[in-house]
């Protein structure tokens, strides 16, 4: 979907990005993660040209993005920019038009699609539609950013640290919702972020950066599991045990696990991270949960002990 | 209470005067403003993205923003001329750094993530200026159009200077004339004037972000209206006068042509300092002039015979507090000693120096004396002994001033400090009276009918005589004030009416009495 070819961005002689290449799949999440200055927020910005690349080519869904005017380039893909960018004088409808206005769409369009992502997004129209940034809490402007970013189901979303400005409880919460959001399923996304954890959660591929350079890309799990090179091992350990709880999903180590009762009730999905089946049992106090397996249509149980002892064996292998 | 009953009987009375200066007052407002906006904004919005010519613009807005504005008013006199042309371009310059510099710190402080994501959205840059950066730069924006506002209101008072109106004429005439309720009838409504544009303006900042836009489409509207006051036409007149503000509130002035002559003539108020060169240039064809004012040669103008003898004498003497006379009894001695020396002729060749030939009057007094034999080197220049003298805003009386600096200087121990450039008899005479300063140099006509205002009886029985004026307002000025009117100069700068001699001879006009009957068969025509 987007494809990435030896770019690099030059600031007054000094290389903020150094002929890096990278692919997004269709429908993935691709997640740049570094600490701050790495060239991660340039590369981002380059996407849609916010920040015109020196050298190198871009294309997504095999358009050259440089074959036609920024603006109207733009205008085919969501962003949303760092702060959430909200005008704070145009309404939550205002601000959600902005798109569908720049590119004609007539009123009655832009209002019942508004309204549908408004609601979707858990922000009642009747409540919010003509209420100003102002006058909503952090966690509310950044689903009305989000929604803005999406109405025009541009097929691509860019998002640079979308998440940055909110405390870690809200953020934890609207990153949960943003995973769940049925609009996001098929989207191919490009996200920036510092927050290990965060990228570790979204990102399908994740992209470790630093000094303008990539310096491993690959699932979650092959970056906390096999890095290539000293500073993705380092760069992971001050939350090792986490993330690799985190980077294992239950699909993965399906045989392991234990049928569970039959008409037992799944509260977890297979396609979650043992991190998240641990948080769930200490959260809910029980001894053991119940998995389900969407392919196999399968149901196994699980509890700390079993999640400790295959953890261990993966480790033990590897 | 009395006071206040008769600034407003005067108002009440002068209500035709004062309505008119109040619109001329906004539509110079108005209309300078309206200019300044559309010049300033778009120069705000330019060097907003050109931050390199930014500190240029700015700088050069800020040091024009430093002109004295009554100074950048003399400069617009000799590019523009006179009247609302020259006063609107300076009261444009002046309003014109406040709103760049708000234009430009409004929209470069719009916060830099909410221009980004415009952008990334695909708002091309006029779609963000217009939408996103106007908008929000809108508050800044209109505070400094509030500041060019009331800085408007204040400087359009000296519009008057140079006959462009407004509520000018009345502060002048008063401060020139002693009045004080003229003074307060210009100075309260133009007061009133900024507070309830400044208030307005505030309405509109205070508006919330979303009304904005509509506010941005209303001010100009408004604006517009206002200044319409004053691009209505005007009538075209054949004979346009132009009075000082003094000569407009004097009885030996515009109030005696009407009530003498019943003279009837278009006017404007105009300062001295520019009204001869305004008549030579056909902008003005009857101006108030001194008799002995330089420039009456140079540009070419005739007096107009008091055929009705409404301006008594003018003869020059130094008018002295008397306790000053008796501290200092050397004092007197050495002011007699140009008493009979300058002559009607001598004085206008001295002034034509200053006024026309444009020599410090320092250099023209010094040549005098020494030609006269009359200088000596200052005696003392440590002596603790300070006399202080004032002078009116006019090139005579500056020469005047430093021939009795160099003499009391030169026969004296005394010390003279000066103090130029009062601007008119009522300053001077207040200055003296309240011990500011010692002396300066006066005009028996202007300290009889400025300062005494003696009755019509006492004043038909004296009008045409040099030596019952002196005396009168010696006796009077001794007995009520405690000043002295020492032994005259010689010369008499009376008032007179002046037109360019061409005119007049064409007009076949002499007298004020054959200008008030070629006027009334102007507008009465057979």
């Amino acid at each position: 979907m987007i494809i990435a070819q030896n770019i690099s961005k030059e600031f007054n002689g000094i290389h903020a990005v150094k002929n890096i290449s990278f692919e997004v799949k269709e429908g993935q999440t691709m997640v740049f993660l570094g600490t701050s200055g790495c060239g991660k927020t340039t590369t981002l910005k380059m996407l849609n040209r916010l920040i015109e690349p020196s050298s190198g080519n871009i294309t997504i869904n095999g358009q050259d993005i440089f074959s036609s005017k920024p603006e109207i380039l733009r205008r085919s893909i969501g962003y949303v920019s760092q702060n959430n960018g909200l005008f704070p004088h145009y309404t939550v409808a205002e601000n959600i038009a902005v798109v569908p206005n720049l590119l004609g769409w007539d009123k009655e369009k832009i209002r019942t699609r508004s309204e549908a992502l408004l609601e979707q997004l858990k922000l009642p129209v009747s409540e919010y539609a003509n209420k100003y940034p102002d006058e909503l809490s952090g966690g509310q402007k950044q689903r009305v950013a989000i929604a803005r970013a999406l109405v025009s189901d541009p097929p691509v979303l860019l998002m640079d640290e979308p998440f940055g400005a909110l405390d870690p409880i809200t953020r934890a919460g609207i990153r949960k919702e943003f995973q769940e959001l049925p609009e996001l399923k098929s989207k191919t996304i490009v996200l920036v972020t510092h927050d290990v954890q965060e990228a570790f959660e979204l990102g399908d591929q994740i992209c470790l950066m630093d000094k303008g350079v990539i310096v491993q890309t690959g699932t979650p799990s092959e970056l906390i599991f096999n890095p290539t090179n000293d500073f993705s091992k380092s760069f992971f350990n001050h939350q090792r045990l986490q993330l690799e709880l985190s980077a294992l999903k239950f699909s993965k180590i399906w045989n392991e696990l234990a049928d569970a009762q039959p008409y037992s009730i799944a509260s977890l999905n297979s396609t979650q991270s043992l991190w998240e089946g641990m948080e769930l049992l200490s959260e809910k106090n029980q001894d053991k949960l119940c998995v389900k397996d969407e392919e196999s249509n399968s149901l196994k149980e699980i509890t700390i002990q079993t999640i400790q002892s295959v953890y261990l064996e993966i480790k033990r292998k590897r | 209470m009395t006071e206040q009953q008769n600034l407003w009987q005067f108002m009440m009375q002068q209500s035709d005067k004062l309505l008119s200066q109040t619109v001329t007052h906004i539509g110079l407002t108005c209309i300078s403003l309206l200019i300044a906006v559309t010049v300033g904004l778009p120069l705000g919005i330019w060097i907003s993205e050109k931050k390199k010519a930014a500190w240029a613009v700015l700088g050069i807005a800020g040091i024009l923003q430093t002109i004295p504005s009554i100074a950048l008013l003399g400069f617009m006199i000799p590019l523009l001329g006179i009247g609302a042309f020259p006063a609107i371009a300076a009261l444009f310059l002046y309003a014109l750094l406040p709103i760049i510099r708000n234009t430009y710190t409004g929209i470069t402080s719009v916060d830099q993530g909410i221009t980004e994501s415009a952008r990334g959205m695909g708002m091309n840059k006029w779609q963000i200026l217009f939408n996103v950066e106007l908008p929000l730069a809108m508050p800044v924006i209109l505070a400094g159009i509030r500041t060019a506002t009331v800085i408007n209101v204040g400087v359009a008072t000296l519009a008057a200077y140079i006959a462009a109106g407004g509520l000018g004429e009345f502060i002048f005439g008063g401060i020139a004339l002693n009045n004080t309720n003229m003074i307060l009838a210009g100075a309260i409504p133009s007061a009133l004037l900024a507070i309830t544009l400044d208030f307005l303006l505030s309405l509109f900042q205070k508006a919330k972000l979303k009304t904005m836009r509509k506010v941005s489409v209303v001010l100009p509207i408004i604006l517009l209206v206002c200044s319409s006051f004053y691009i209505i036409p005007r009538a075209q007149v054949k004979v346009l006068a132009g009075f000082t503000p003094e000569f407009m509130g004097r009885e030996d002035g515009y109030l005696g042509l009407r009530s003498k002559y019943k003279l009837d003539i278009p006017t404007v108020v105009i300062s001295d300092a520019v009204m001869y060169k305004a008549a030579f240039e056909n902008k003005l064809d009857v101006i108030s002039g001194y008799s002995t004012d330089g420039r009456l040669k140079a540009y070419d103008l005739v007096t107009l015979k008091d055929d009705k003898s409404i301006f008594p004498p003018y003869y020059a003497a130094p008018l002295v507090r008397q306790d000053v006379l008796e501290k200092y009894p050397e004092l007197q001695p050495a002011l007699d000693i140009l008493s009979g020396v300058i002559n009607d002729s001598i004085m206008t060749e001295l002034n034509y120096k200053v006024d026309y030939l444009k020599q410090l009057p320092e250099k023209v007094a010094l040549d005098f004396m020494l030609e006269k034999g009359l200088y000596k080197k200052p005696q003392s220049t440590t002596s603790e002994h300070v006399i202080r003298l004032g002078s009116k805003i006019f090139a005579e009386q500056y020469i005047l001033i430093n021939m009795y600096k160099m003499l009391i200087e030169g026969n004296t121990k005394l010390k003279v400090v000066t103090r130029t450039g009062l601007g008119g008899t009522k300053i001077c005479f207040d200055a003296l009276t309240n011990n500011e300063i010692d002396m300066y140099p006066e005009y028996t006509g202007t300290g009889l009918l400025v300062i005494l205002k003696p009755d019509k009886k006492t004043l038909d029985g004296m009008i045409d005589s040099r030596d019952k004026v002196f005396n009168y307002v010696q006796k009077e000025f001794s007995n009520q004030y405690k000043l002295s009117w020492l032994k005259p100069i010689g010369f008499n700068n009376a008032y007179a009416l002046m037109m360019r001699r061409s005119q007049a001879q064409s007009l076949n006009i002499q007298t004020i009495t054959d200008l008030k009957l070629y006027l009334s068969n102007e507008n009465h025509p057979h």
